[in-house]
């Protein structure tokens, strides 16, 4: 139990890859947390597909001693955040468990997309702020230009910022000390009141259990403990204390001020609710916290396993990998073309790449993932509205009054040059310009545009207009009734309910004929020739026609070596095993996804 | 003593792995070196036949074929003790071919007399093109006019003489072919290989297609409209299709190849080769070392451990049998595939080619039709088992 004088809790915030996870590996390493021989790059992103990809996902709490230049050692808790736009929830809520932030911006990047999002969430919350340069290694570095783009785009003072290289280890020492005398120690905390924690996040690993970390707020919280939740109502006893260094370390207690975690032989993560007030059976603290919104899946596709056989074995993976993040939702799914399979809801389509990743890997199940859609609000004649997840669920349009769709506020962060494209684009995907300002060569603005024009491909649309130098970030607004249809496509004169899609009408003639082209390109030639048609309705809006295959044959045998021949044809059945069949045609998996990829 | 049971004979395939220089295209088992123990290699072929011998009794043998890599590179006098040992292990049929591909260069060209008197009847050359930038382009080290006197001296040596073109190279058109193939079809003799070009992972070729740099391949349509060319043509000057790729005047046919594609016996020695051997009435499979160096250490260590022989089991062989024997325009006789213990074809399958008049089956034969042999690798994947 540590005075809270001597506490600071804080998060780590920064636009995507500008070091958030680099900064924490030093700040472990000089501390001593973890021994020298035990160091990797970005330790704290321990998931495969963190690693794989270089990012973070999770965010993650590290417990470190900091003896201070006044001569008192400091007990640190820090928060490392994700920077991808998917998992700016997982942001939010760490937020609400520390009281300040330090800023970490890229000294060759500048300030972008997400360094603005999370600015204004730590103002929020109410956060003390210190800005730190990263990156200042690098030979493009500017840490003058970027101190005084941060006052300007920003606002808030930079003139102070921590100049450092989380690679080199350079200025990390005075991150230390602006952590303990720039930020704020925990506010109130009174060890003797009844017991009151925030529940933070809660994660499932396949020893423990959920474990749920947990906010002191005040009171003790010790082993043996029997504790209540308050939303929840779920009563279970402690088995365990302890924080994390970063491995799970045991304590006695966590008392006020305190980040660490508990183990309750809690079954799911489902049973647990962020956010969640954590007290006493026995001695119930009086006013529970005030909650954080739940998080919603905003980006919902069809997944089917390629052989139907799988089915049972993918609902087994779905649940258990449930069990490990509360942000997906799932159901049951028919399709006429794919048979079995499950309709599944995700905060964005980094987050779907990363469950189906998992699923295919983990669980080792191919997987066809079927359009992205979002969801619609049908308001039908007799006065009803229904959530659309799945266009190919839209009711007769005759019985329909109007849709609506959902809308998103974007930033986009861009330098001057590439702007005349960026502003293109968005037009293009029907955006509508709310703003536009200039800082130095950059240029901000912000658009309201359909999430359904965004959730796809906008992402790498505006990277390859910009070269990579634009940055966005985008927030829900609310729904707006528009001139919306169900365009279906036909292969080979058979309907695939699989790849029909909601459109505006005004962008589905367009829609319709990059949809038949590339699955003119992604469906390989059968030995028949086979039209591919975009409709609405009974009318056909756009056709192409797949030649039949002309040469298919080995051309040279490699003398007596046969072997060679039967692997190939191997090779190939196995390739027709990852296609499905439509009638007479077969479909590659990759297809369905695929086809929606445009070049606009 | 011809062994009728056993299928289609009984032949020697000898690899040899070195060339000149490793063609931008081939994914063929060749490597370039610097200099070369000819007389060590003799020994460790010398050593394989009789190894083999050991294992296949006393067997009738009709076609000896030397490839690689480029087999002219060989001393003659390699060549002279791998022929002498197989007609001492083996009792050597009264017309055996004896086949040895050579490189178009004049060097190699001077050795034709010499691998005559070795015994070789029978050479095929890799001409590749009658056209000189793109020989360039192909990587080789002959020029059109090299190649052609190589030719003419192979023609004076060798009662029978084959050679290769590849077709559907970049910036080939319809017509440039057209008239290539025609300039071909004059000088040919008995045979010729006609070969669309095929990127071969792994190749210089492979790898610039990959980053998208091997500019102007003929698309799918193109290449098929050369195939159908190249058939016309063909036809026309009386040297059909007799397989894929393969055109011969009547009875000209590579006997060697129709062993592998009518399920016969060969031998394979050298490195990388493989063989099929019928041992005590069963089939058997026979691998061996890829690297030169891994195949000289165990055949002169004895090492039979790398030298495997194995047993084709008889679904196996029946795969095999359609695979190849697909390829000929003769087909597979079904009664054979059954009984070697071929599994039953796809039916529906096999129905629907049929119907789309891509396979015929008559008097017993399953036949892939001229229509369906471009398609065949589509009609395989439809009807096998
Ligand atoms: N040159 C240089 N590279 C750095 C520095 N700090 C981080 N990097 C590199 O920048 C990349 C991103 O670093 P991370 O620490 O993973 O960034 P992050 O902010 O945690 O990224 P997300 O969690 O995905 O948002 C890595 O390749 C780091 O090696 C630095 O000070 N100098
Ligand atoms: C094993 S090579 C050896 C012939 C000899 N070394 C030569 O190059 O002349 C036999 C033939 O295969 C053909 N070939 C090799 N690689 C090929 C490819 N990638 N595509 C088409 N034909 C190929 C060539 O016509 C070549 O002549
Ligand atoms: S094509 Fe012939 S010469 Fe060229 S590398 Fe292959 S085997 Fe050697
Ligand atoms: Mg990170």
């Amino acid at each position: 139990m540590t005075e809270l004088a001597y506490i600071r809790n804080f998060s780590i915030v920064a636009h995507i890859d500008h070091g958030k996870s680099t900064l924490a590996d030093r700040l472990i390493q000089l501390t001593g947390t973890v021994a020298e021989r035990d160091m990797k790059e970005q330790m704290l992103d321990a998931m495969d597909i963190e690693r794989e990809r270089g990012i973070t996902i999770k965010a993650n709490t590290v417990r470190i001693d900091y003896p201070a230049k006044d001569g008192h050692t400091y007990v640190l808790n820090l928060i490392d955040t994700p920077g991808h736009v998917d998992f700016g929830y997982e942001v939010s809520r760490s937020m609400r468990a520390v009281e300040g932030s330090l800023l970490v911006v890229d000294a060759s990047q500048g300030v972008e997309a997400q360094t603005l999002a999370n600015v204004y969430q730590a103002i929020d919350a109410d956060h003390e702020i210190v800005p730190v340069l990263n990156k200042v290694d690098l030979p493009a570095a500017e840490p003058d230009r970027v101190r005084e783009q941060i006052e300007d785009v920003i606002g808030i003072e930079a003139h102070d910022a921590v100049l450092i290289s989380a690679k080199t280890g350079l200025g990390i020492p005075d991150v230390l000390e602006a952590i303990v005398t720039r930020l704020p120690p925990p506010k109130t905390g009174d060890r003797d009141a009844p017991l009151k924690a925030m529940l933070v996040d809660s994660k499932y690993d396949s020893y423990l259990g959920v474990i749920v970390i947990v906010r002191i707020i005040d009171g003790v919280l010790k082993k043996g403990d029997r504790i209540r939740m308050m939303k929840t109502g779920g009563t279970y006893d402690v088995d365990d204390v302890g924080v994390y260094r970063p491995a799970m370390t045991s304590v006695g207690e966590l008392g006020p001020g305190e980040i660490g975690y508990l183990n309750a032989s809690i079954k799911q993560v489902r049973d647990t609710r962020v956010g969640d007030t954590i007290t006493h059976e026995k001695r119930q603290t009086e006013t529970a916290l005030p909650g954080f919104k739940p998080s919603i899946p905003v980006v919902f596709c069809g997944l089917f396993p390629v052989d139907a056989n799988d089915f049972e074995d993918m609902r087994d993976a779905i649940e258990k990998l449930a069990l490990n993040d509360a942000s997906f939702t799932f159901e049951m799914e028919t399709s006429a073309a794919l048979g079995f399979g499950f309709r599944c809801g995700f905060l964005g389509l980094l987050h779907l790449e990363v469950i189906r990743d998992r699923l295919e890997r983990e669980y080792d199940i191919d997987l066809i993932t079927t359009a992205p859609s979002v969801v619609y609000r049908i308001f039908t004649r007799d006065g009803e509205m229904r959530e659309l997840h799945n266009p190919a669920d839209m009711p007769d349009p005759a019985t329909v009054e109007h849709i609506e769709e959902p809308r998103i506020k974007a930033t986009i962060l861009v330098p001057d040059e590439y702007l005349g494209d960026v502003l293109k684009l968005c037009q293009d995907r029907r955006g509508i310009q709310l703003d536009l300002t200039y800082a130095g060569s950059r240029a901000m603005a912000v658009y309201d545009l359909p999430l359904n024009e965004v959730v796809f491909d906008f992402y790498d649309r505006l990277k390859s207009v910009t070269k990579g130098y634009a940055s966005f970030d985008y927030a829900i607004e609310g729904y707006r009734e528009d001139n919306l249809v169900k365009m279906s496509v036909l292969v080979n004169d058979e309907p695939v309910d699989a790849l029909s899609m909601m459109v505006h009408r005004d962008r589905a003639e367009m829609r319709g004929r990059a949809m038949c082209e590339k699955l003119k390109e992604l469906i390989p030639r059968h030995m028949f020739k086979i039209p591919i048609q975009a409709a609405i309705g009974g009318k056909v809006i756009a056709r192409e026609t797949l030649a039949a295959l002309r040469k298919d044959v080995t051309a040279k045998c490699y003398g007596g070596d046969a072997t060679r021949k039967k692997k190939l044809l191997e090779k190939q059945k196995a390739g027709k095993k990852k296609m499905r069949q439509f009638g007479k045609v077969e479909i590659p998996q990759q297809a369905f996804i695929n086809a929606l990829k445009m070049d606009s | 003593m011809r062994d009728a049971d056993q299928g289609a004979g009984f032949g020697l395939y000898v690899h040899w792995p070195f060339c000149q220089a490793k063609c931008p295209y081939c994914d063929f088992n060749s490597h370039v070196v610097s200099a070369i123990d000819q007389a060590r290699w003799k020994a460790a072929y010398v050593s394989e036949i009789r190894r083999i011998a050991g294992l296949t009794g006393p067997r009738v043998l009709d076609t000896i074929f030397f490839g690689g890599g480029t087999p002219s590179l060989m001393d003659p006098d390699v060549v002279a003790a791998v022929i002498d040992t197989a007609r001492e292990v083996w009792a050597p049929s009264n017309d055996m071919e004896i086949t040895l591909e050579a490189n178009p260069t004049s060097v190699e060209a001077a050795r034709f007399a010499a691998y005559r008197d070795a015994g070789v009847n029978r050479v095929s050359m890799g001409i590749q093109s009658l056209n000189d930038a793109d020989l360039k382009a192909l990587g080789r080290l002959h020029s059109v006019a090299e190649a052609r006197k190589a030719f003419g001296i192979a023609r004076d040596c060798f009662d029978r003489v084959s050679f290769d073109l590849i077709y559907a190279r970049q910036n080939q058109t319809l017509d440039g072919w057209k008239l290539e193939l025609t300039e071909a079809l004059d000088m040919a003799a008995d045979h010729l290989s006609l070969y669309q070009l095929t990127i071969e992972d792994g190749t210089a070729f492979g790898d610039r297609f990959r980053r998208g740099l091997l500019r102007g391949l003929p698309d799918d349509d193109a290449g098929a409209d050369m195939y159908e060319a190249t058939q016309e043509l063909c036809n026309a000057a009386g040297m059909p299709a007799y397989e894929v790729s393969n055109h011969a005047r009547k009875s000209s046919e590579s006997r060697h190849n129709m062993l592998y594609w009518q399920a016969g016996d060969y031998a394979g020695i050298g490195p990388g080769a493989h063989g099929r051997l019928t041992l005590n009435g069963l089939r058997h499979a026979t691998d061996t070392p890829l690297q030169p160096t891994d195949w000289l250490r165990a055949v002169e260590t004895g090492g039979t451990g790398d030298l495997t022989v194995q047993p084709v089991d008889g679904a196996e062989q029946g795969l095999e049998y359609l695979l190849m024997g697909l390829r000929i325009t003769g087909g597979i006789d079904l009664g054979r595939y059954r009984s070697m213990g071929g599994a039953p074809l796809d039916r529906a399958g096999l129905e629907r080619m049929v119907d789309a008049g891509l396979v015929e089956q008559e008097a017993g034969r399953l036949r892939v039709t001229p229509r369906g042999r471009p398609l065949l690798n589509a009609v395989l994947r439809e009807i096998a088992p």
